[in-house]
């Protein structure tokens, strides 16, 4: 996985709450393989008409089909735990996205692919937004180890993520190797688990 | 009930998060971007007995006697065929197509008795919360997390904040666990459970039995809930008896013991605390495109202009937009074009019972569908003779499977369509792109068929 340090990056506002990840990757498109074709995956019916031209829809305007950053409003990523979600934003170029909540599966999603969740409170989100209407094209600036995000005005808001989360997406660590180490407590954690309630091992 | 389920399965700490033991873990062909994962790391299965299989989104709801051959579009037969390909490779129990098991993951596992109070279970699915209908903590997780599952048989989570809804009152006449639920969701919004255990406790719920548990229990993602809980007691303990994968004999007097530790204490305290009255509450349908925009049957559709909030204004008119629903006609007048039964919310013997109760009352005037949700429902459903109600009424009888809940097995809404469907999402396009949902439970469902519209099933009980 990518780490993820500090970015400063075009941010597109996409003001509804409640995107689902059905809007991020329509099912049908599930079963794609990851990969480049991801990118026109994201937001998919929202952005194509059934023949392919473009419908007027913000990630399809310039600049933000440039955008790297998305700003957003309350449970975002709400719906299906599908991670083709977070590798349709990944591959369009999506590295981070704030608002104010998100789905819990697909924030923990976003973290495995090296893109950074990032809650704001409300009316953050709603200020930063605006400015990015006012200004289309403006960058903000997501410093990780810092806790940090800097509006296009130059404010700068501190926000919380789990140390390990953050130790994870910093150095781009993946998940097996570090359970690995664990495989002694694992062992020893499973003999008494299993002698305690051995009606829950199936046996075959 | 949470605290002592989550304490036994630590097995490891790091700065708050747990590294858990997993009991159970629940896949469906859409995990084939976790196999490519496992592949690619050249990482084994470790405990495949204790990891389950399903053919359920990809497969079509007739025609099945033929079996994967019988699947037309190559690209969804491969999903099929692949899941198959995968579980063998790594030893993992699969309830295939042509099973006799067969069925959703969701619904499956509870009739084989896989599901079992106090369990920590996972899937890579959202509403693998069904599961806690039995007092087991189980909850949805991603690609990435499954390939982790099964390479190691544990999960790294941080202790989710917990949450107790008590429910009392009895519902009235036509009033079903779908009723509570949405009714719950447009009262707390679609964020309002975001990190939290659900516990659902108080009279109504324990009256409620299993099917109706678990429709409560699925629903939980749908306003932000991490799982749903419900305490086991004597009907849990009574359905799971005799189940194929249930403990036996000493064992099963050993299990009942330990399952009666699990309820939570006089004096348990959560971190939240929310009540709702099921008592006063009507049939509940939604109106717009998030499982938030419900309201009872006997209501109107909200009119934008008479919020003053403008974000919501904004979201209400771009909802009524995408449904075309004219702001202030009565919910009870809207015509729908189709009628879906089924899914992992509303697919079991009860709700197929409680539709079948209304279907006798007339014809269906829409193509109405009955998609049971596993093969032992179909072949309970069949021994009632629930289908003959149904086909004699007009409706379609169809073989399992998630079929229109999600649209990818080939079934789906036309463009404009409409639908009153008993599953649990109304999300844009989630029945097929430009598709129109209206969730409803299964006897508003049934009511919808006959009648062509939304319409309140207790005129059938007069
Ligand atoms: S029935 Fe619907 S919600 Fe349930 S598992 Fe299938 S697709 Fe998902």
């Amino acid at each position: 996985m990518q780490p993820f340090t500090k970015l400063t990056g075009i941010a597109v506002p996409i003001d509804e709450p409640n995107v689902d990840t059905n809007q991020l990757c329509p099912t049908r498109f599930n079963k794609v393989p990851r990969g480049p074709r991801h990118a026109e995956i994201l937001f998919h019916d929202r952005r194509f008409e059934a023949d392919g031209r473009d419908k007027d829809f913000i990630l399809n305007r310039e600049p933000y089909r440039h955008a790297q950053i998305v700003v957003a409003d309350r449970n975002w990523g709400c719906g299906s735990s599908r991670e083709s979600a977070v590798y349709a934003l990944y591959e369009f170029g999506i590295r981070s996205v704030i608002a104010s909540s998100f789905g819990d599966i697909h924030a923990s999603n976003c973290c495995k692919n090296g893109l950074l969740p990032v809650v704001l409170a409300q009316e953050d989100v709603v200020a930063i937004r605006r400015q990015l209407h006012a200004q289309p094209g403006a960058t903000v600036t997501v410093d990780l180890a810092a806790q940090t995000v800097t509006d296009p005005a130059g404010k700068v808001y501190r926000f919380e993520i789990h140390p390990v989360r953050k130790q994870c997406l910093l150095e781009g660590l993946d998940d097996i190797s570090r359970t690995r180490q664990y495989a002694e407590r694992f062992e020893m954690f499973e003999e008494a688990y299993r002698r305690e309630t051995p009606w829950l091992f199936v046996e075959r | 009930m949470f605290e002592k389920i989550w304490e036994r399965h630590v097995i490891a700490e790091e700065e708050g998060e747990l590294l858990l033991y997993v009991d159970r873990a629940l896949f469906h062909e859409g995990s084939s971007h976790a196999f490519r994962m496992l592949d690619a790391g050249q990482h084994g299965v470790r405990r495949p007995e204790q990891v389950f299989a399903f053919n359920d989104h990809y497969v079509p709801t007739h025609g099945r006697e033929k079996g994967v051959a019988g699947i037309a579009n190559p690209e969804i037969r491969n999903m099929v065929v692949n899941l198959e390909k995968n579980t063998k490779r790594y030893g993992i129990t699969l309830f295939g197509i042509d099973d006799p098991r067969q069925g959703i993951l969701h619904i499956v596992p509870p009739e084989q008795g896989i599901t079992q109070p106090g369990l920590l279970m996972v899937g890579a699915d959202s509403h693998t919360s069904t599961h806690g209908a039995f007092g087991s903590i189980a909850f949805g997780i991603g690609a990435s997390e499954m390939a982790h599952v099964m390479a190691t048989q544990t999960l790294w989570q941080r202790r989710p904040k917990t949450l107790r809804v008590t429910i009392d009152g009895s519902p009235g006449k036509g009033v079903y666990a779908k009723d509570v639920i949405l009714a719950l969701i447009a009262q707390a919004g679609a964020g309002g459970a975001t990190g939290h255990l659900v516990e659902y406790a108080g009279s109504t719920i324990r009256g409620l039995d299993m099917e109706g548990r678990m429709t409560i229990c699925n629903m939980s993602i749908e306003w932000g809930g991490r799982a749903g809980m419900v305490a086991p007691d004597e009907t849990t303990f009574a359905y799971m008896e005799g189940r194929p994968y249930a403990p036996k004999g000493a064992a099963w007097e050993r299990a009942l013991d330990f399952w009666k530790t699990l309820p939570s204490e006089r004096g348990a305290v959560f971190d939240r605390e929310e009540s709702l009255d099921a008592g006063a509450l009507a049939p509940m349908v939604t109106w717009g495109t998030s499982p938030e925009h419900a309201a009872p049957v006997t209501g109107r559709v909200p009119d934008p202009a008479q919020v003053s909030d403008e974000a919501k204004r904004t979201e209400i008119a771009a909802a009524l937009d995408y449904m075309a629903l004219k702001p202030g006609m009565a919910l009870a007048d809207i015509a729908v074009d189709r009628v879906f039964i089924g899914s992992c919310t509303n697919s079991r013997i009860e709700d197929l019972r409680a539709a079948a109760q209304v279907a006798r009352h007339g014809r269906a005037r829409v193509p109405s569908w009955i998609v049971p949700g596993s093969m032992s429902v179909k072949k309970q459903a069949e021994a009632e003779g629930l289908d003959r109600v149904f086909t004699g009424a007009g409706f379609e009888w169809r073989s399992p499977g998630c079929s229109l809940c999600t649209a990818i097995n080939g079934d789906q809404l036309q463009p404009g369509e409409r639908c009153a469907s008993t599953s649990n999402r109304n999300f844009r396009g989630r029945q097929g792109t430009g598709g129109r949902t209206h969730l409803v439970s299964p006897a508003m469902a049934a009511a919808a068929a006959l009648t062509g519209r939304l319409a309140d099933v207790r005129e059938f009980f007069i």
